[in-house]
């Protein structure tokens, strides 16, 4: 472990990792169909677990590899699952077809925020830091305004929400570059409040669907300063 | 160790009001949780103002000065609402299962929201936070009306979006402490070393947090969840909602403040504080909905509050936290008021609402003392808040930020009383056909109104020894650093 062709290569690897990370945020804007974002958001916590993983070799941490396993369980196990179940059907076979702006669009802007995150990151990158945190720290940034971009485009619910926890999991992206030591019980501990508030949202998912009849929560906008008639 | 006990009552009073024993017994449970809850917090809040901090596990349960006042504030609005609760539910005849399951939600809510001041760490505040949107969301979809239903959504979307960008917050503070050599990731600790901590790495976790968490205070322009949620809200809810959710986010921010020196944090503070005060103060002007009137008077005091940090020590610190304590306990009551009203004429609307003094005398006083109160009209709590950070502005000599923060909390008294005074003295409607109307309100309900003026009314003339010396020590909390 202590060669050093091994580290430059754990750190190669975090890269490529970080790289499809990055790639998979901009698919989550660009793709229409639900279920594709439901598969595209899978693939993102896998890389998040891989990356965890990666770190946890790199400084020898087995707490990273704790939260790597937690991360796979809860997001790419149980949140699909709880989704699945509180919206059979129709919803994850539906394509999109009102999104805010059109997709080119929304993929250019997702390019500027990204290069954004790059400048906003390297001041903070040069108070000096492990190196993995030159990866992570721009990428986890750029995820969270990217997966911002992605929440403010939908109008659907289960791909408005999978722009939110997109945003959760590149904060994690971000953290655990910066902030490896942070407590584990901590980190578990969020993952545990990210699974109460996907049943929450499935709850109230199901609620608006029900009372409703339709899970365009685009189309929610009746409460306004300006009169209704 | 009793301060472990504060959070656990409203946690076993969750699964007990879930027991179905009749449809007394979960009110009851609330009711008497609420109350013990008060009880242990005041006795917690002694104990801090006479040995400066209280701490069952160090480094992770602790309560110091801020705490403790926002602990108080909490439990205090927790156990009125409860009382509410009992009058307000037990008036729409809800079958019981929906009853249990509003007591299940309400007592979790009020457990998330005494864990807050009582984490020391702030990851595990930043959940405790989470923990008083989530379970605060299906309380406000609680009607299951399009409305509500509607702002149930918009309320969690924008509280996670925030969640998200506030975690990134305190990943960038915990990468800070260690940069400055660690020590307990706890709120003390990271003050103990704050001259030692990168400061470029402790104001990106500033702003992110301001930012993040800020959309849980209602800051402009993160605040079009606000006035939905807390105008859907159950109104013994809205009171929570509005009277000390917004507050303990508010808090988190302040703390993230006090981390850093003033000169680094007052632009920011007042900026964003005034921009809060302004936008709501003329919003105000034109709601329709006396419930949504309310709510952007929250966007306003949360802007105040803001400000009054920023002024800076000594006075700006300790009316900041007399404000935040005025303002909770004067919004609970406004939302009180509100609910009365609610029941008594069935509508929401500002329009349909006049001579509410001659249909029911109660709601409309209340509704008058509410308006009054919040608006900051002497003698109230309010008013001798934002006295005090009138005074520390012109000590600190920020004449012009001190004269905008007057200049628009005046626009917002003549907003609020404008709309109250035609709902309380106009003149009634010829053929009144009120669709839900209670003309006599429930005794819980009075009871309330009356418990719960008592606090605004008494702190606006006179303050008890022990508040003085607590709020005292919260300033010293939040003041942000001196330069070194």
């Amino acid at each position: 472990m202590t060669d050093p062709n091994v580290i430059v290569w754990l750190h190669n690897l975090n890269a490529l990792v970080g790289g499809l990370f990055l790639l998979v945020s901009f698919g989550i804007v660009g793709t229409r169909q639900v279920q594709g974002c439901l598969r595209l958001f899978v693939a993102l916590s896998v890389l998040l677990a891989l990356s965890a993983f990666l770190l946890s070799a790199l400084y020898r941490d087995w707490h990273l590899g704790v939260i790597g396993v937690v991360d796979i369980g809860t997001k790419a196990i149980v949140i699909p699952w709880v989704l699945r179940r509180a919206l059979r059907g129709e919803v994850f076979t539906r394509r999109e077809v009102t999104q805010a702006l059109n997709i080119p669009t929304a993929l250019l802007i997702a390019m500027v925020l990204a290069i954004a995150a790059y400048f906003v990151a390297k001041p903070l990158l040069a108070v000096g830091c492990e190196l993995a945190a030159g990866v992570n720290l721009p990428i986890g940034l750029a995820g969270l305004l990217i997966g911002g971009l992605t929440a403010a485009l939908r109008r659907e619910a289960v791909p408005l929400f999978l722009g939110l926890l997109a945003m959760e999991n590149s904060a994690f992206f971000a953290g655990i570059g910066i902030a490896p030591e942070m407590p584990l019980i901590a980190e578990v501990a969020i993952a545990f409040d990210v699974l109460i508030l996907v049943f929450v949202v499935g709850v109230l998912t199901r609620t608006v669907h029900e009372h409703i009849g339709t899970t365009e929560v685009g189309e929610l906008t009746a409460l306004r300063e300006e009169p209704r008639r | 160790m009793s301060l472990i006990l504060v959070p656990l009552i409203p946690l076993a009073a969750v699964l007990i009001s879930l027991v179905p024993l009749g449809k007394r017994f979960a009110p009851a449970v609330t009711l008497v949780a609420g109350i013990a809850t008060f009880v242990l917090a005041l006795r917690e809040s002694l104990r801090v103002v006479s040995d400066h901090q209280v701490s069952a596990i160090a480094g992770w349960v602790e309560l110091d000065g801020m705490g403790a006042t926002l602990l108080l504030l909490n439990a205090f609005v927790g156990a009125t609402a409860a009382l509410y609760s009992w009058g307000y539910i037990g008036a729409h005849g809800y079958e019981a299962r929906r009853v249990r399951s509003y007591y299940a939600h309400f007592n979790l809510f009020v457990f998330s929201l005494v864990l807050v001041p009582v984490l020391a760490q702030p990851a595990f505040v930043w959940i405790a936070i989470e923990f008083t949107s989530l379970f605060s969301v299906l309380l406000v979809a609680f009607d299951n009306t399009h409305a509500a239903l509607e702002a149930a959504w918009k309320y969690i979307a924008l509280m996670f979006a925030g969640a998200a960008i506030a975690l990134l917050g305190f990943f960038i503070l915990f990468w800070a402490q260690q940069g400055a050599g660690g020590g307990h990731y706890s709120w003390g600790g990271l003050r103990a070393i704050a001259q030692q901590m990168p400061t470029v790495l402790v104001m990106a976790a500033f702003l992110l947090v301001m930012v993040g968490l800020g959309v849980k205070v209602g800051f402009v322009p993160m605040h079009t969840w606000l006035p939905d949620a807390h105008s859907q809200a159950p109104s013994p809810v809205c009171a929570l909602l509005s009277g000390v959710k917004t507050t303990n986010s508010l808090y988190v921010i302040l703390r993230m403040g006090s981390l850093l020196p003033l000169a680094t944090v007052q632009p920011w503070m007042e900026v964003v504080g005034l921009i809060s005060v302004a936008v709501a103060s003329f919003l105000l002007l034109q709601v329709r909905d006396y419930k949504r009137l309310f709510a952007f008077s929250t966007v306003e005091h949360m802007g105040i509050i803001f400000v009054a940090v920023g002024l800076g020590a000594p006075g700006g610190g300790y009316g900041a936290m007399l404000q935040m304590v005025s303002h909770s306990l004067t919004k609970s009551f406004c939302f009180f008021a509100a609910g009365a009203a609610l029941l008594v004429v069935g509508t929401r609307e500002i329009a349909s609402v006049r001579g509410l003094i001659r249909t029911s005398p109660v709601a409309g006083a209340a509704l008058l003392f509410g308006a009054l109160a919040i608006g900051g009209a002497p003698p109230f709590a309010v008013f001798l808040s934002e006295f005090f950070i009138f005074r520390a502005g012109v000590a600190q000599q920020h004449y012009f930020v001190t004269a905008l923060l007057v200049i628009f909390i005046i626009v917002a008294f003549f907003g609020i009383l404008l709309h109250v005074n035609r709902m309380v003295f106009g003149r009634p409607a010829e053929n009144p056909a009120p669709a839900r109307a209670h003309a006599v309100l429930p005794r819980t309900c009075v009871l309330t109104l009356i418990l719960a003026a008592i606090p605004v009314l008494v702190l606006g003339v006179y303050q008890p020894r022990w508040l003085h010396a607590l709020l005292t020590l919260a300033a010293s909390n939040l003041n942000p650093l001196a330069p070194p």
